[in-house]
């Protein structure tokens, strides 16, 4: 029963999730409509459930010393104090202009966000200096895609290219053809055809674990093995 | 040439030239001539096509990672449906997000109260907050607005704000704004809302996530596309601002120059080491 109750459970929750999407009859759509409801809260529910997970491992390495246990400490220092400021001073305004918790946000969080995502830039630049590689024809592709792409969507592409393309020996097209319009071609035509290839595989194979999830072949998900 | 002293070039030179060619021209900018691309002529199209005064629903999934890219198309976005009357009703769903979005909007609504025109929180605009739970808040959404959101950003009752009277559920509004940071987003909102609920949407998305959004362009589930920085300073020019993201495109020209640059290096000083090694 331990497995059979929750194989149910999943069946029969899956197949009105999908009636309910074709199905607008109130016997269909209240239990949709609740099960919803009550996803938002399951969801809403698994911020607790992480924080708790946080705290427990992280208050573990503290105990045992691990390598770089300090950074521990301020992040579970940095967890508790804007939670004790969330819960105890901000209240339920907690995001309004002008709270410590705001001041949280702005001066630390968004800074430090924004940091981390800025310093891409510089990692980005050293690896392709160091990593890409053109040995294969499809590096070589990719390369040229990336290229065209890369300065094709910048004001400066046409700008520094368009005297290097202009010479009378070379086809018409090419001295013609701002590098902006074959930058759209790329992405227009062969990075759309792969990428709807993509989702339309992407989107079969989640249908398929779906139903294979909802009629019981797949139980993975319940854990301890098959 | 001789190409072997690249080959030990400390990385730190690389990060060196990269810092210097961004913050140049952002404290000296030099204003580079602009070409308005097609997806960003029809996303301002569509905004531009919504009949003044009406509620239209924006969907600002990002957070301050993603800030020099969202938040100038988040400014003009609101800027052009504040000009047309219209009241947007803005919500978030990354956890990250909710503060940077509530600023973002209540600085251009300043910017319009300084000029004189009244708009009032509540009545001419709504920040609806966060909510967790992705994909099933914008299904929950389509039962109901305030249903989803019963309580808003500033802890008020969403259902008696006069801003909120006669929005049911999505069929309310007449398009959907997803200016998206990557997941949940645009993708969603495509899959959730416009293919089930059958609103129109256009989408302002990061450069890196624009390329996934092209299919749903071209099937016209999109009806227009900002993509990156490029997109915004376009939607910009077509704004008749210069703003944040007219004034970086200097900026981003030269940092993809210079990784363009770094490729053909490398691959330069590689073939120049394999060369040497034949011979």
């Amino acid at each position: 029963m331990k497995r059979e109750i929750p194989l149910f459970l999943t069946a029969v929750i899956g197949a009105v999730m999908i009636l309910g999407f074709f199905v607008p009859h109130p016997w269909v759509s209240v239990p949709t409509d609740f099960l919803q409801q009550s996803a938002v809260i399951v969801v809403a529910f698994g911020y607790v459930l992480g924080g708790a997970n946080v705290l427990r491992v992280n208050l573990e390495g503290i105990a045992k010393r691990d390598r770089d246990w300090p950074y521990r400490v301020v992040l579970i220092a940095g967890m508790l104090v804007t939670m004790a400021v969330g819960f105890f001073v901000d209240g339920p305004r907690f995001q309004a202009p002008g709270t410590p918790s705001i001041w949280i946000y702005n001066n630390l969080f968004a800074t430090m966000n924004a940091t981390l995502y800025a310093l891409l830039a510089f990692f980005i630049a050293s690896a392709a200096f160091r990593a890409f590689r053109i040995r294969t024809l499809e590096a070589g592709l990719l390369a040229a895609a990336a290229l065209i792409v890369m300065l094709g969507r910048v004001p400066l592409g046409d700008f520094l290219l368009r005297p290097l393309t202009d010479h009378a020996g070379l086809p018409e097209w090419l001295r013609t053809t701002p590098l902006g319009a074959i930058q759209d071609w790329v992405m227009n035509v062969p990075q759309n055809a792969a990428k709807r290839a993509i989702l339309i595989g992407a989107a079969m194979g989640v249908m398929a674990t779906g139903l294979r999830v909802i009629l019981g072949i797949e139980r993975t998900y319940l854990g301890g093995g098959d | 040439m001789n190409l072997s002293a690249l080959e030990s070039l400390d990385r730190r030179w690389i990060f060196l030239g990269m810092a210097l060619l961004v913050a140049g021209p952002l404290l000296f900018p030099v204003g580079l001539p602009l070409e308005v691309s097609k997806p960003t002529q029809e996303y301002y199209d569509a905004i531009a096509a919504v009949p003044d005064g009406s509620p239209v629903l924006v969907a600002c999934d990002y957070d301050p990672g993603n800030r020099p890219e969202m938040v100038p198309m988040t400014k003009t976005t609101l800027r052009q449906l504040f000009d047309k009357h219209c009241k947007p009703i803005v919500l978030c769903l990354w956890n990250g997000g909710p503060g940077l979005v509530d600023q973002t909007l209540e600085e251009v609504a300043d910017e319009y109260r300084a000029r004189g025109v009244d708009l009032v929180s509540g009545r001419d605009y709504e920040n609806l907050g966060f909510k967790s739970g992705n994909e099933a808040v914008m299904v929950l959404m389509g039962q109901g607005i305030t249903n989803a959101f019963p309580r808003d950003q500033r802890d008020r009752e969403t259902r008696t704000l006069p801003v909120m009277k006669g929005i049911r559920d999505y069929s309310s509004f007449p398009l959907l704004v997803s200016v998206s940071g990557g997941y949940p987003g645009t993708k969603e909102w495509v899959q959730q809302v416009n293919s089930r609920f059958h609103l129109p949407m256009v989408s302002a998305a990061t450069a890196v996530s624009a390329p996934d959004y092209y299919p749903y362009l071209q099937s016209g589930q999109l009806r227009g596309m900002l993509g990156g920085m490029a997109g915004a300073a376009e939607y910009e020019k077509l704004m008749h601002e210069k703003g944040p993201a007219t004034r970086g495109m200097d900026a981003q020209s030269l940092a993809h120059f210079f990784v363009a640059a770094c490729i053909l290096l490398g691959n330069a000083v590689q073939w120049s080491r394999g060369k040497r090694g034949r011979a």
